[in-house]
């Protein structure tokens, strides 16, 4: 009877590893697709939610936006997200643009389509002006309330920990 | 295997699937639409010509502007937003583009419009270079879909140019 126990120990342990690195595989692949679209639009992060409204009636908040960044100049008109120091990135339009002869480099002014003015005193400290190497990508593409399972999610902790502990759970509880 | 997980899943699955199908098609179909925009301005006025203070050149003017943008709405389009930028090149700076007006067009009705205004927004230089300066008015417009892939594109005007003198 002893080796049969210990043959069944052996299985249970097999079954235990195999759903391991079948997690692992899962885990794995989302983040090579994250980090994959990553290296083709060229910035930190590919994709944002809108968590304002000072885009309305464009964006809305919980709309997500596909960016894209090259190295193309920027140029008024585009809507750009740009972080300089601050919690979270904006996303507002370029309404100026002055281009320096010597060094090629832009002073950016932003402004959110719903604002009545432009973003001077939302600038780190004494920037009068934007640089574009705060610029973080060009949303090219959007869609709508998409982006409200992420704002739900950071604005009420409890219910991540509820969603990750329930697909735990049903990892581990499922037969095959 | 038919468990109510599993077929909940399956319909989950299938259904975010075709939702997502379906907006990349919506997205695709404005490739099709082949815009044929029109568009017009004139400075009526120079209201005031001056030097600020901290030392840059600014100006207030006075233009109509007319358009006919009916061509650029699809069945995907939620709104088109437009602005008229004034381009022009100093010593300093190889390109200044500085936003005079915008607005925000919501419906097609909308996109053929005739308009008697001052620049929304200062019309102010890095500098003071602005005395008798040639420049470009461009009129951008920015195509904001319903779901998918934005537009952007715009006419220039050439052959305005500022007055030699402050007043």
């Amino acid at each position: 009877m002893g080796w049969i126990e210990e043959n069944m120990k052996f299985t249970n342990v097999r079954k235990i590893l195999s759903q391991a690195i079948s997690l692992g595989m899962v885990v794995s692949l989302a983040l090579m697709m994250w980090k994959g679209l990553t290296c083709i639009t060229g910035s930190q992060s590919p994709v944002v939610v809108v968590l304002s409204g000072s885009m309305e009636p464009g964006f809305q908040r919980g709309d997500i936006l596909f960016l894209y960044i090259n190295k193309n100049p920027i140029r008024t008109g585009q809507i750009v997200v740009f972080n300089d120091g601050r919690d979270i990135p904006i996303v507002h339009r370029v309404i100026e643009v002055h281009e320096h002869e010597d060094t090629k480099e832009v002073d950016i002014l932003t402004k959110g389509d719903a604002n009545e003015d432009d973003d001077r005193m939302l600038y780190a400290s004494n920037h009068d002006w934007l640089q574009q190497k705060y610029i973080m990508g060009r949303a090219v593409g959007f869609l709508p309330y998409v982006g409200w399972f992420t704002i739900i999610m950071s604005e009420k902790p409890i219910l991540k920990y509820i969603l990750v502990g329930g697909l735990g759970l049903l990892v581990l509880t499922s037969k095959e | 295997m038919h468990s109510f997980g599993y077929r909940l899943n399956g319909l989950l699955t299938f259904a975010v699937t075709i939702l997502a199908l379906m907006c990349a098609i919506t997205s695709l179909s404005d490739n099709f639409n082949t815009p044929s925009p029109s568009a017009e301005i004139k400075i009526i006025n120079i209201n005031w010509f001056q030097k600020q203070p901290q030392g840059h050149d600014e100006v207030s003017l006075m233009m109509n502007v007319s358009a006919d943008l009916q061509s650029l709405f699809t069945w995907n389009t939620k709104q088109v937003f437009i602005f008229v930028a004034a381009e022009y090149g100093t010593p300093k700076n190889s390109l200044n583009q500085v936003s005079l007006w915008d607005a925000i067009i919501p419906a097609k009705e909308n996109a053929k419009f005739w308009i008697h205004t001052s620049n929304k927004y200062r019309f102010v230089d890095q500098g003071n270079n602005l005395r008798g300066k040639k420049f470009n008015l461009t009129m951008h417009w920015h195509v904001m879909p319903k779901t998918g892939k934005m537009f952007a594109d715009k006419i220039v005007l050439t052959g305005y140019s500022l007055p030699e003198e402050y007043r």
